[in-house]
């Protein structure tokens, strides 16, 4: 690993967890892949059947593993189990937010947005978007450090 | 280490995979993990061969668990369980990892980083699926029944459908007469052909039919059961209210649409001479002779479209969508005028002519019978006033024409109103169907389950799904029919088993988990002298909602666990050992 860990002295490449739907943002972000659209191999994607239903204690333990940020690929209105979806995700953000404050992790290590199954252009850029803003902040582990 | 037998295989998918991916060097890395008993690279995976190969090396071996390493779950989660099946092993404790769509094709760019990826990708797998518990699907016989609610042109072809396929069809009809809107209309798009005539040859089939049972004066009031076995509760009004139960296995919702009714003063509507769409449709159809408005001829029309449609977001309520149907309703309505008065003149006051697929004959038919077309900006709509002689004026922008004002004066104009959901409150809450932001009823995914909702055994179909042409109606009627179909001809159906779980020995029974699910898959009950929640397993949808609700974290959904993410985590941020 002593050749990963000069690539990431040169340009530090964030480590995102995605987590994404079976039925809905699932689809999105394989369109990107069958669309051939490039996005850092360090985004790594878990897909669950609907984002109402991650616990905020998982974004929290994909922290302390080593993940720089997190990705919700909720459903938003689309979602097919849960009207209030979108709420209900929100609030699973502000409490992981909490969780990771608390921890002393920046906040803005996880965010979510709604991505649709055909919303592959949307994923990549938002993939890019938040690699950069992560970037920025630096690598997670600094905080516990 | 836990004993499991694993079985990994790491697809190339020809090249599509291979090409980009050390698919050798992944088998490498992880064939020395805890219980990975067998792991190989293969050409195809699904391919006889490989699939022979796993159920052999199953066999040889013991597996009792399987990895598959290729494309996208999407497309062979069925496949891979059913190897596991043959294989004699649970097809429940099968994983699928994304290592086309989500890897090779989407880095090409980067082999080594996505040979890394791939490594960690098939390692979550692994550690997921040595959690897993063998499970059976949820296997509930069926009524070979359907209710269907609606009485319109897609409610009735769906209860005919329904009945040929030899089940037994209620149909629960609000108003008292059979035909919804269809039934009102005259010559329809695109073959000419009267609606009320289309309507009385179904209805007349309909009450032939001995399978068919029609409530007419008559609405659903409640569901019980389960998927399946269904008891509705039908209420009949007449001189006294009566009610009766009905034992159904599926739920057809062709509940309709209704028209777009225009504000006030909204272009002009409330002056003498502004009407709308399926008003000025019915003065078309029914025109004794000449096409007269108050006694007076019309001579010129104007046609102003998009009316409570693709409306701005930014206001209050808006109907956002096109409405799909009414570009070609006002131009046919305006080829059926030009047939009653031959000299007159009409103009279409246009934002984008939607007129799609064969319907553009009908465009072009209406301008070589004289209609203009003016295609006005989105943001500077017409408007529409009163003159002091008694006619309209209706005052527009042509982009056609260089963006000039023109003034047109008119004896009549017709709001090309759109269709709207129609309120139905108390159905939704019976049936828990699931209304989208635009107030239509949301099927499961539009191309692939394009009439099921999430609520299983409900399906939608018609206008109250979406805005639709009269045949697109008929069309998903018959797609809802294949359905029942497909779900109680057989007389059983297997629900899959990735449900939520109570640990009863966590549980405190607070209530919360219940407060959270819309589909009342929860119930309090007595365990050993304490109460706990516990899941009803044919209610549940395996969402998961309940599960972070839990102060007490006493909910897992199978498949999904706790534990099984933790364990995916871990193996995504594993080193390599290479």
């Amino acid at each position: 690993m002593a050749e990963a860990a000069v690539q990431e002295d040169q340009a530090f490449s964030p480590r995102i967890l995605v987590f994404s739907t079976n039925n809905i943002s699932d689809p999105g972000i394989d369109l990107a892949g069958s669309s051939h659209m490039h996005y850092s191999p360090n985004v790594m994607v878990i897909s669950v059947p609907c984002t109402s239903g991650i616990k905020p204690s998982w974004i929290l333990y994909a922290m302390e593993q080593g993940f720089d940020g997190v990705f919700i690929a909720a459903d938003g209105e689309e979602c097919a189990y849960l009207p209030d979806c979108g709420e209900r995700t929100a609030g699973i953000m502000t409490d992981a937010q909490a969780m990771l404050v608390e921890k002393g992790y920046e906040p803005q290590r996880v965010r979510m947005a709604a991505i649709c199954s055909v919303c592959a252009e949307p994923f990549t850029k938002y993939m890019h978007e938040y690699a950069r803003s992560l970037a920025d902040l630096g690598p997670s582990r600094k905080a516990t450090a | 280490m836990t004993g499991r037998k694993i079985g990994v295989y790491v697809c190339q998918c020809g090249g599509n995979i291979g090409d980009y991916v050390d698919v050798d060097k992944v088998v490498e890395d992880i064939k020395g993990d805890d219980d990975v008993i067998v792991a190989r690279s293969a050409m195809f995976t699904c391919s006889d061969a490989t699939q022979q190969e796993i159920v052999q090396d199953a066999q040889e071996q013991g597996l009792d668990a399987l990895v598959v390493a290729s494309c996208s779950p999407k497309l062979h989660t069925m496949t891979f369980r059913d190897v596991a099946k043959r294989a004699g092993m649970n097809p429940f404790q099968y994983t699928q990892v994304n290592v086309r769509e989500q890897c090779s094709w989407t880095h090409t760019d980067d082999k080594t980083g996505a040979t890394e990826k791939a490594t960690r990708l098939v390692r979550a797998g692994i550690n997921r699926t040595r959690l897993t518990e063998p499970l059976e699907p949820i296997v509930v016989e069926t009524t070979p029944k359907s209710l269907v609610v609606g009485g319109g042109i897609a409610g009735l072809r769906a209860a005919l459908g329904l009945a040929e396929l030899g089940l037994t069809v209620f149909l629960v009809e609000k108003d008292a007469k059979l035909g919804g809107r269809v039934a009102g209309y005259g010559a329809m798009f695109p073959n000419d052909r009267k609606g009320s005539d289309l309507v009385a040859t179904l209805e007349e089939k309909v009450r032939a039919n001995p399978a068919i049972t029609v409530f007419t004066n008559a609405e659903l009031m409640a569901k019980g059961g389960s998927f399946g076995n269904n008891q509705v509760t039908i209420a009949i009004h007449g001189d006294q209210l009566e009610t009766i139960q009905l034992d159904v296995g599926s739920i057809v919702v062709a509940t309709g649409f209704d028209d777009y009714e225009p504000a006030a003063g909204e272009f002009g509507y409330g002056l003498d001479g502004v009407v709308t769409l399926p008003e000025f449709k019915k003065m078309v159809d029914e025109a004794p002779g000449l096409l007269q408005y108050q006694g007076r001829p019309v001579k010129t029309v104007a046609y102003i479209y998009c009316v409570g449609s693709r409306q701005d977001e930014s206001l209050e309520g808006a109907h956002t969508y096109c409405s799909r149907y009414c570009c070609t309703s006002a131009v046919h309505t305006a080829i059926e005028a030009q047939k009653l008065a031959g000299d007159i003149r009409q103009y279409h006051l246009y934002r984008d002519m939607r007129t799609y697929g064969k319907y553009e004959l009908l465009w072009n038919a209406s301008r070589e019978k004289g209609s203009l077309y003016l295609r006005v900006p989105d943001d500077e709509p017409p408007a529409v006033e009163k003159l002091s002689s008694g006619g309209l004026k209706v005052t527009t922008k042509d982009l056609l024409t260089g963006g000039e004002e023109i003034a047109i004066p008119a004896d009549l104009v017709v709001l090309v109103t759109g269709m709207v959901p129609r309120e139905n409150a108390d159905l939704v809450s019976v049936l828990k169907l699931p209304v989208g932001i635009d107030g239509f009823y949301n099927e499961i995914h539009p191309k692939l389950r394009p009439v099921e909702t999430i609520v299983d055994g409900v399906l939608i179909c018609g206008a109250c799904q979406a805005p639709k042409t009269s045949s697109e109606a008929v069309a998903s009627g018959l797609a809802a029919t294949t359905q029942s179909g497909a779900m109680l001809k057989r007389g059983f159906a297997e629900l899959d088993p990735m449900v939520a779980i109570v640990d009863n020995d966590a549980c405190t029974w607070c209530g919360k988990c219940l407060e959270a699910c819309p589909y009342d898959a929860l119930e309090q009950v007595e365990v050993d002298g304490k109460q706990v929640a516990q899941v009803i397993r044919t209610a549940c949808k395996g969402c998961g909602g309940c599960v972070p609700v839990c102060p007490t974290d006493a909910i897992d959904l199978q498949g999904y666990t706790d534990a099984q993410i933790r364990a995916m985590i871990d193996g995504l941020m594993e080193v390599s050992c290479s």
